[in-house]
């Protein structure tokens, strides 16, 4: 098969964010011929360990060994010299051009035109990687796209390829295809180094896995000798505090979903399939997932964003299915998406005018279609003086402020509109510790006064700690909501992976 | 390798001083594509810049014809500038000028000769319902198809132009013009004129509206909630509809204010400086006014002197024609020299472009021979 031994070799690895340490002292060996797995919820440091790899993120301390040789990569360019090549998970391709084109403008070396066309044959055919070169790229599958990504990366004679989620795209029979290729370049001595955090696959092609957990390595094994359960244990963590049981009294029903389906239009969106759910006033009902399956879309489908393709909602017994953003957010369903900037806030906007955004109507900033900058400077004043927003004041830009500060005035904002119903996605992304907290604690305290809660999280540690019910949202359907009490990890771990029906 | 990055601090400066800079750069390189041409590039920028207003010989001409060339640019790009903050593209300005010129005309020659107060408000209405029908063809046929608005209102104004070829030979022709193209002169239609309210000072009624909506504007975009909601859309399209924007209404709104604020321009001029309805009515006022509403800033105060440095490079530079017998092509370039200068100032404020000699290329290159 292939000669043994370690052909990457990552000592102790370390890069530190502002708000969060992505990577502690990371090691890693990847072998000659393996496809290794690299696995971790979101967030816990794949992706910079991977551009620190492919020399897109400069670590801030640790070594790293090519062959023995230190390895230091300036560049991604220098990267692929050395022979690192990655495939990312959404393509860089040009819609309007061949493939060939596409092929040829990806690469760093210029080519005679016959000479590449010659080689990408050659590798297309030794690999199984079947593709004709005159297709325009804009009407390919994703598979066929992928082709084209991954031909442009073995190209350059890699002699370890990175793939970040490659299946996350595919259909299953694409992803059966992937993988033939994959084990067709391993055998010929290439190490690939796997990302993902889908279980299964990983048993299927992977010999060797490293999971990683805010940041740290938490283990080496071999996955198809370890059940998928214990490595979901691994990925959530066995060691998590148990959630303080608060005595909640659940109230009467404020929000029912029914049957709620979305159909995306754009082909990156996530269809969101038969919903249902039943939230009470003072509950907290936590949604967990890894981003991408759905969570964005539900949130929007709940302010009123986008238009259910099916199904419906009742508030307090009334159905809001029909209403608009401005009707429902006069109701008291408040809502606060993940994006801060963009989404949340507008970056190149005062924080007084920020409060417009979603306060207008509610706490009455203007008369007749004319606004009144002072009582929404005022309610700016109040929301940064509720929440400890650290900033210069109300006439900060947006994006002036730090994220967890920005999040707390974007939560704020809707906090002090009393809500009937809250929906919050990701309420403390990004944020650091004490301002994390401090916005949980606003949300229980919320809940106490009788609001119906939702929270989307990736962070299950917060969800375990918050929420009453625990539900896990995957390619856009929602588990049985379980309370979170009798949740133990390993069943956790299952929801979020859907390993469970 | 040269880079565009977004300045962290952006001075406020700057900001205020950047179109004077760029005008100051349009005087140096115009001045060289000038002296390339063999003309006195001093003589050629004080004929542009600083005749038109203050020459005793020419200024009784050309102050007039500032204000006149300033009005229609100013009402027609203040509309253009709402819609543009909020990303919608209303290229066919000059066909609803031309539009609102053929309403309010219409109006007018049929109900020459009589002689009556109404008529002329009837016409300014004439002229706003003109350029607002035409603006709504391209705002339905977005939201109903998701056209796009660009290609639909460029395509209108040569549909217009066509119409108004058809108006001047045809319907509105006059009928003791022995045959010639073109209407009647409304100026001699005293219920239906829009003369110069001060003797040669060039203000008539459409200079003063324009002035009039300069202020309003400003005032609506700061303070109505669709000012805002359009400042929404235009930086954050996502955060408009997470704050319920209704971005249909905001489409009607945008193309009905551009297409009614055109046709009311379209209106003066046709009553006013123009006199008659003639195949060569159109100017090309709509398509300069894009060019006024960005160096405005698409903010109205910033419109009304970008409408008379336009309008004073367009009489400056006759003169200069004129006068140096400098070519009309070389004035041209001399604007788009000033369009250039300011676009690229504007970008400078905001981003700083950073000279970087990588390493990396040269690695690369050396691994690869």
């Amino acid at each position: 098969m292939s000669d043994k031994g370690t052909i990457l070799k990552i000592k102790d690895i370390s890069k530190e964010y502002p708000s969060v340490k992505a990577n502690d002292s990371v090691s890693l060996d990847l072998e000659y011929g393996k496809i290794q797995a690299l696995l971790g919820e979101n967030g816990a440091g794949k992706s910079t360990l991977v551009k620190i790899i492919y020399g897109l993120v400069k670590p801030d301390s640790g070594r790293m060994y090519l062959n023995d040789m230190e390895y230091r990569p300036k560049g991604p360019q220098d990267a692929r010299s050395k022979g690192v090549g990655m495939v990312f998970q959404h393509f860089s391709l040009f819609d309007a051009l061949s493939v060939f084109e596409n092929i040829a403008l990806g690469l760093d070396n210029i080519l005679e035109k016959k000479e590449l066309k010659k080689q990408i044959i050659d590798v297309s055919s030794e690999y199984g990687l079947s593709i004709s070169l005159d297709k325009i790229v804009g009407n390919l599958s994703a598979g066929e796209r992928q082709r084209i990504e991954i031909i442009r990366c073995l190209l350059l004679n890699p002699k370890i390829m990175i793939m970040d989620e490659p299946t996350s795209v595919l259909t299953p029979g694409e992803v059966s295809d992937l993988f033939l290729v994959l084990k067709k370049l391993s055998k010929s001595g290439m190490s690939i180094l796997y990302i993902s955090h889908k279980l299964e696959e990983i048993r299927t092609i992977c010999t060797k896995a490293t999971i990683m957990r805010r940041g740290r390595v938490v283990k080496n094994c071999d996955p198809q000798k370890i059940s998928a359960t214990k490595i979901a244990e691994e990925m959530v963590g066995t060691s998590f505090s148990s959630p303080k049981k608060s005595k909640i009294k659940k109230g009467k029903e404020c929000l029912q979903i029914n049957n709620l389906s979305f159909q995306p239009s754009d082909p990156f969106g996530i269809p969101i399939k038969n919903l249902n759910l039943k939230l009470h006033h003072g509950e907290i009902i936590g949604i967990g997932g890894v981003a991408g399956n759905g969570q964005e879309e539900f949130l929007s489908l709940l302010s009123g964003e986008l238009k259910p393709s099916n199904g419906s909602l009742f508030f307090n017994d009334e159905d809001i299915t029909k209403l608009n953003v401005v009707e429902r957010r006069n109701k008291g369903l408040l809502s606060a998406p993940e994006e801060r900037l963009g989404h949340a806030a507008v970056p190149a906007m005062s924080l007084t005018e920020n409060c417009l955004i979603t306060a207008e109507h509610r706490m009455k900033l203007s008369k007749r279609g004319l606004i009144d900058y002072r009582i929404s400077k005022n309610l700016s004043d109040r929301i940064i003086k509720n929440l400890d927003v650290r900033t210069g004041g109300s006439d900060a830009l947006a994006r002036s402020l730090s994220g967890g500060n920005l999040q707390k005035f974007v939560i704020g904002r809707e906090l002090i509109q009393n809500p009937k119903i809250f929906i919050v996605n990701q309420p403390t992304w990004g944020v650091d510790a004490a301002a994390a907290s401090s916005i949980r604690q606003q949300i229980l305290d919320l809940a106490k006064e009788g609001t119906g809660i939702i929270v989307i999280s990736q962070d299950l540690d917060e969800l375990l700690e918050i929420s009453d019910v625990f539900c896990a949202l995957v390619g856009g359907q929602l588990s049985c909501p379980e309370m979170t009490n009798e949740l133990n990890p390993s069943r956790l771990g299952m929801l979020i992976s859907n390993s469970i029906e | 390798m040269l880079k565009i990055e977004p300045r962290k601090n952006r001075s406020n400066f700057l900001e205020v001083s950047a179109p004077v800079i760029a005008v100051i750069l349009t005087m140096i390189f115009g001045g060289f594509l000038f002296l390339s041409m063999g003309k006195n590039p001093f003589e050629a920028i004080k004929l542009i810049f600083w005749d038109p207003i203050m020459s005793p010989t020419f200024s009784e001409y050309s102050r007039p014809q500032l204000v006149i060339k300033a009005a229609p640019l100013i009402l027609i790009a203040l509309g253009l500038s709402f819609g543009f903050r909020a990303n919608i593209w209303n290229i066919g300005a000059e066909g609803q000028y031309i539009m609102g010129a053929l309403f309010s005309g219409s109006i007018g020659l049929a109900l020459y000769p009589l002689d009556a107060w109404f008529i002329f408000p009837l016409m300014i209405l004439g002229g706003i319902i003109g350029g607002i029908f035409w603006a709504m063809i391209p705002a339905i046929l977005k939201i109903k198809f998701n056209t796009n608005e660009i290609l639909v209102s460029l395509m209108l104004v040569y549909v217009a132009e066509q119409i108004l070829a058809l108006a001047s030979v045809g319907f509105l022709r006059n009928p003791e013009g022995l045959g010639f193209p073109g209407s009647r002169d409304l100026s001699k239609y005293p219920s239906a004129t829009n003369p110069e309210l001060i003797t040669n000072s060039g203000i008539h009624l459409g200079v003063i509206c324009s002035f009039i909506a300069v202020v309003f504007l400003t005032y609506f975009l700061t303070y109505h909630r669709l000012g805002f909601q359009i400042k929404l859309i235009g930086q954050a399209p996502k955060a408009a509809k997470f704050s319920g924007v209704n971005v249909n209404y905001i489409v009607i709104f945008c193309l009905g204010l551009s297409g009614g604020l055109a046709g009311i321009a379209g209106m003066f001029e046709l009553t006013g400086p123009a006199g008659l309805i003639n195949i060569d009515f159109n100017v090309g006022y709509g398509f300069t006014a894009i060019i006024v509403a960005f160096l405005g800033r698409l903010h109205p105060i910033g419109i009304l002197f970008a409408g008379l440095l336009m309008s004073l490079t367009y009489v400056g530079g006759e003169l200069a024609q004129f006068m140096l017998s400098i070519p009309a092509a070389a004035i041209q370039v001399f604007q788009g020299m000033l369009l250039f200068f300011l676009l690229s100032t504007d970008l400078l404020v905001s981003y700083k472009i950073s000279l970087n000699l990588g390493t990396n290329n040269s690695n690369s290159k050396s691994k690869s021979e």
